[in-house]
């Protein structure tokens, strides 16, 4: 049995190591993080500095180019992107905490918690995250990231309960915690020792699917007007490029690179996410 | 008698990341016309596998070997296309999963009507349901489970209802995996009595009757196959088999079971010290080695398979006691 | 079926309550006086001279301490909430003064309702279709899933402002803002529809594009579930062919896409609301940023009840519709 499990994990890994969806969302992500560590370095204004030529497009001196007030571009998506890191980290963190907590309370316990949790989970799920987040955005009169941040995950949790609880459930059916139960363990023993290591890789992808999500509620709630107020994110610079026109005026090197940072920021979590949905259940695996 | 299926060294394996599973092992084989073909054996020894590979061959299943001759015509790797005709017409199933073989969105009579017509495309929709309402009547179904969703049927409903399904194009062979074992007591008897009446009238011509619950055999069964973690290890008449087992495993089979008599009884076959071997790596000589009470010739049962001897007419036993030179356990 | 309902019913009611309650509690949970914080943010962003903008200042703290009724209990106050909102009485927006929150969101809503069903639905139908399709051939399936899986991290109004510029900018093909020419009057003419259409094109694609991925990416996974089900194995072990399976797989595997939709309806509204603002296209999205952006608190809040009611409304369609596709909810609540 023992053994057997173990092999398990070994074949897992090996399936990772060859899996071409996992190596191309490593890659992705391992380049942006590459990006916001050594990026800085080659940073040479703050993102509201006027830096010489206006509504330039891409020279050596300004690899992205330059805003109409002469911003430069590439030091403005350097800043930004170390905020949304943090805006993922943050909001899928708590989203994934607070998510974790209610579904699996909800799942475990079933019976009347279970019911009233899920009602609460289901109402939360109904209503529009967007418009919880700019009801209370637009009343506070500073927001941080780490704020915003906070709030995106607050609004978030409902999926993770949802997902957590099912599979709380369909863990709970199996065998080896009825073991436990015979054996006379109690909760706190079962959840730590049976449920929760077979939940974390799960959890793990609940995070990852959560972090992605957040950078996308970040940058939708910056582009209509209502991100950080003392910090640059992409989401603003793309509001800012709109509202000045770049569009009309053909500035595509504001308003093509964050965009494509955002993209394929959040297309390399999914990409891991799906490689390891396919290492969990091999049947989805499409070679 | 005439030979309906013939099985020659048969294999399928399953396909995982880890390697193969070797689930049904090289078996040997053959069931007669109109006959009732009982195979038995622990749970996880294949019965399943073999009874599935037979009709559909589908991954992670893998053919690996051998020859499947059914009623003179080898179908072990007929192409998708030609083995589709076979399937329904010739030999059908009724699967362990019964209790959801039936999508849950559609109403029967959608699904009986689906089926059939991909074999009959000349048969109106009328008759399929007049033929099916006849036979659901026969199960002690009203016509009213036509208009209904699998969901709303009781488990021994459901079995009945995919019995008439699978044959209802009157195949020559059915194979009937597992059909007792969800039921109670009294459906199981019911299942069988149906099955028995089938034959009588001729809507199948010859079962294969798989469970591991040997004692539902002495009720049905013509003659009986014992498996053993993938391979055959004997086969012989209900009557020699239940009266006097040979293979040592079947011995131990029999003597775990509660007195005759005692028949439809919940016991399952748990009566034997140890496990079966892992069939992802099983033991290269006889694989009831580690459990084995015997060892006739330790060195060889330990090191080289067992071959499938008949030993008695019409009695075959897959064990080194049994063949020639070792013959002292008669 | 009636307990369903009902039972529905009551669970969006409920919902709709504690949306309110929020949309009411939210601004008076915020640190300090929220008609303060309005009145303050309101004179930064309003330039003039010093004496005239502490007028309109006073001006508007009367206005709005009479708005919010901060002088009155708490319990009044939010008696006074429900009153106004049954009697469809949002206030006055202060940066269309004096028209009331209520006839700006009303003139949006036909426009919402061009935009979001058609790209709502067909994004459902083809991602649906597409997916089943990736779910039956491999090779298919090895370029379109990572391709969905693309489409579903690009952000709606960045995709927008990607067509806008090729097709806009670029190729001059298509109208760059707006939902058709200032030289139009709204008429059943076939110019104006054209119009209308020429204007309507880009939005719609890109919400349409980027839902679609999602939807492919759920039913690809639920295909394959199914196919691998008991009863698409009984199937073949009939001879059934691998059509009238994978009918029996699509059947089954667009209920839960159905539930999904529901659930997904949040985000392609906050998707609709920024790809309005790209495309200037005068829905409730661009009324709600040109109340964020002139700092309009009653035309905000308006707008947040209103995404709600459409949201629960489009929810509780959908669980009528899903009543009709599952037997087994027809089942459970005739019966049980
Ligand atoms: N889909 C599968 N993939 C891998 N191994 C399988 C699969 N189905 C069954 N097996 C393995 O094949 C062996 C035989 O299983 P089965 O035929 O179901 O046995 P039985 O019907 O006799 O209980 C078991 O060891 C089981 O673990
Ligand atoms: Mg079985």
């Amino acid at each position: 049995m023992k053994l057997s499990e173990r092999l398990k994990r070994w074949d897992v890994l090996y399936f990772f190591l060859t899996n071409n969806k996992f190596k191309i969302g490593i890659g992705i992500l391992l380049f942006f993080i590459l990006l916001s560590v050594i990026g800085p370095f080659f940073v040479r204004y703050t993102p509201y500095e006027y830096a010489g030529a206006q509504a330039s497009p891409p020279t050596f001196d300004h690899p992205l180019g330059t805003s109409p007030f002469g911003y430069d571009l590439y030091s403005q998506l350097i800043v930004a992107l170390d905020g949304t890191w943090l805006v993922g980290l943050i909001g899928g963190g708590v989203a994934t905490m607070i998510g974790l907590l209610i579904g699996f309370f909800a799942g475990y316990k079933g019976g009347f918690w279970d019911e009233l949790l899920m009602m609460l989970t289901n109402i939360l799920l109904v209503i529009p995250t967007i418009a919880l987040l700019v009801i209370i955005a637009s009343f506070l009169n500073s927001r941080s990231v780490v704020l915003e941040s906070v709030i995106i995950g607050l609004t978030g949790w409902p999926w993770v309960a949802r997902a957590v609880r099912a599979q709380t459930l369909s863990l709970k059916s199996r065998e080896f915690v009825n073991l436990s139960k015979i054996s006379g363990a109690g909760t706190l023993k079962i959840i730590m020792e049976d449920i929760a290591p077979n939940m974390l890789s799960y959890v793990f992808m609940v995070f990852i699917l959560q972090f992605g999500g957040s950078i996308l509620a970040i940058v939708g709630l910056s582009f209509i007007g209502l991100g950080p107020t003392n910090s640059v994110s992409l989401g603003g610079i793309l509001q800012d490029s709109v509202l000045w026109n770049a569009l009309i005026l053909g500035y595509w090197w504001w308003m093509i690179p964050p965009g494509i940072v955002i993209t394929f920021m959040v297309a390399s979590l999914y990409f891991i996410n799906m490689a390891m949905d396919e290492a969990f259940n091999p049947r989805l695996r499409s070679t | 008698m005439a030979r309906l299926l013939d099985v020659k060294e048969y294999k399928v394996y399953y396909q995982t990341l880890k390697g193969q599973i070797r689930a049904v092992d090289g078996v040997n084989f053959f069931v007669n016309a109109d006959e009732v073909f009982g195979v038995a054996g622990e749970s996880g020894c294949g019965k399943s596998t073999l009874g599935n590979s037979l009709i559909y061959l589908k991954a992670p299943m893998r053919y690996a070997g051998g020859n499947v001759i059914l009623d003179g015509m080898e179908i072990s790797r007929l192409p998708d296309e030609i083995m589709k005709k076979m399937r329904f017409e010739k030999i059908s199933i009724i699967p362990q999963f019964a209790m959801d073989a039936m999508s849950p969105t559609k109403k029967i009579k959608n699904i009986v009507v689906d089926l059939v017509r991909e074999h009959d495309k000349k048969m109106s929709e009328k008759d399929i349901i007049d033929l099916a309402i006849k036979r659901f009547k026969m199960v002690g179904l009203s016509e009213n489970v036509m208009n209904m969703y699998s969901i709303e049927l009781s488990g021994g409903m459901k079995q009945r209802v995919v019995m008439v399904i699978s044959t209802l194009l009157n195949p020559r062979l059915l194979i009937a995996d597992e059909i007792t074992s969800a039921l109670d007591v009294s459906s199981q008897k019911f299942s069988v009595e149906m099955l028995d009446e089938f034959k009588e009238k001729k809507f199948v011509s010859s079962v294969i009757f798989i469970t591991h619950d040997i004692s539902v055999l002495y009720q049905i069964a013509d003659r009986i196959m014992i498996m053993y973690a993938g391979h055959v290890v004997e086969i012989g008449n209900t009557e020699d088999i239940v009266s006097k087992p040979l293979h040592p495993y079947t011995k131990l089979l029999i003597s775990s079971l509660p007195k005759m008599g005692v028949q439809f009884s919940q016991n399952r076959l748990t009566g034997i010290p140890g496990y079966p071997p892992n069939l992802l790596n099983p033991p290269t000589g006889c694989r009831f080695y580690d459990r084995c009470p015997l060892r006739i010739d330790p060195q060889k049962c330990k090191n080289e398979i067992p071959p499938l001897v008949e030993y008695m007419p019409g009695r075959y036993i897959a064990c080194w006691a049994y063949t020639k030179g070792n013959d002292k356990n008669g | 079926m009636k307990k369903y309902l009902t039972r529905k019913i009551i669970i969006y009611l409920i919902t709709f309550f504690i949306a309110a309650s929020l949309d009411w509690a939210i601004p008076r949970l915020m640190p300090g006086n929220p008609v303060s914080l309005i009145v303050s943010r309101f004179a930064q962003a309003s330039s003039g001279s010093a004496s005239q903008a502490s007028l309109v200042t006073k001006q508007m703290f009367d206005y709005f301490m009479q708005a919010f009724q901060l002088n009155i209990p708490w319990w009044e106050q939010y008696a006074l909430f429900w009153r106004n909102i049954f009697t469809g009485n949002l206030g006055i927006s202060m940066y269309l003064y004096p028209e009331p929150v209520i006839n700006i969101i009303l003139s949006a809503v036909p426009y919402d309702i061009l935009f979001l069903l058609p790209s709502i639905l067909l994004s459902f139908w083809v991602g649906n279709r597409i997916g089943a399709w990736a779910a039956r051939s491999k090779k298919a399936d090895n370029i379109l899933l990572p391709t969905f899986y693309i489409l579903t991290s690009v952000p709606y109004f960045w995709l927008g402002i990607l067509l806008v510029w090729i097709f806009g900018t670029l190729l001059r093909v298509l109208p760059m803002s707006g939902a058709f020419s200032y030289s139009m009057t709204p008429s059943f003419t076939f110019a104006f529809i054209f119009d209308y259409l020429k204007h309507w094109i880009l939005p719609f694609l890109s919400l349409f594009i980027v839902s679609l991925g999602g939807w492919a990416i759920g039913m690809r996974n639920m295909i394959i579930y199914e196919l691998e089900s008991n009863y698409s194995r009984y199937m073949g072990s009939l001879g059934a062919s691998q059509r009238l399976i994978r009918k029996y797989s699509y059947r089954n595997a667009i209920l839960p896409q159905v539930t999904g939709l529901a659930l997904q309806l949040g985000t392609i509204v906050a998707g609709a609301i920024t790809t309005e603002i790209v495309f200037s296209y005068p829905g409730i999205g661009y009324i709600l940023f040109e109340g964020i952006m002139n700092k309009d608190y009653p035309l905000i809040q308006g707008c947040f009840l209103f995404i709600i009611v459409g949201v629960l409304l489009a929810n509780f369609v959908i669980d009528i519709l899903y009543m009709f596709i599952d037997p087994r909810v027809r089942i459970a609540y005739t019966e049980g």
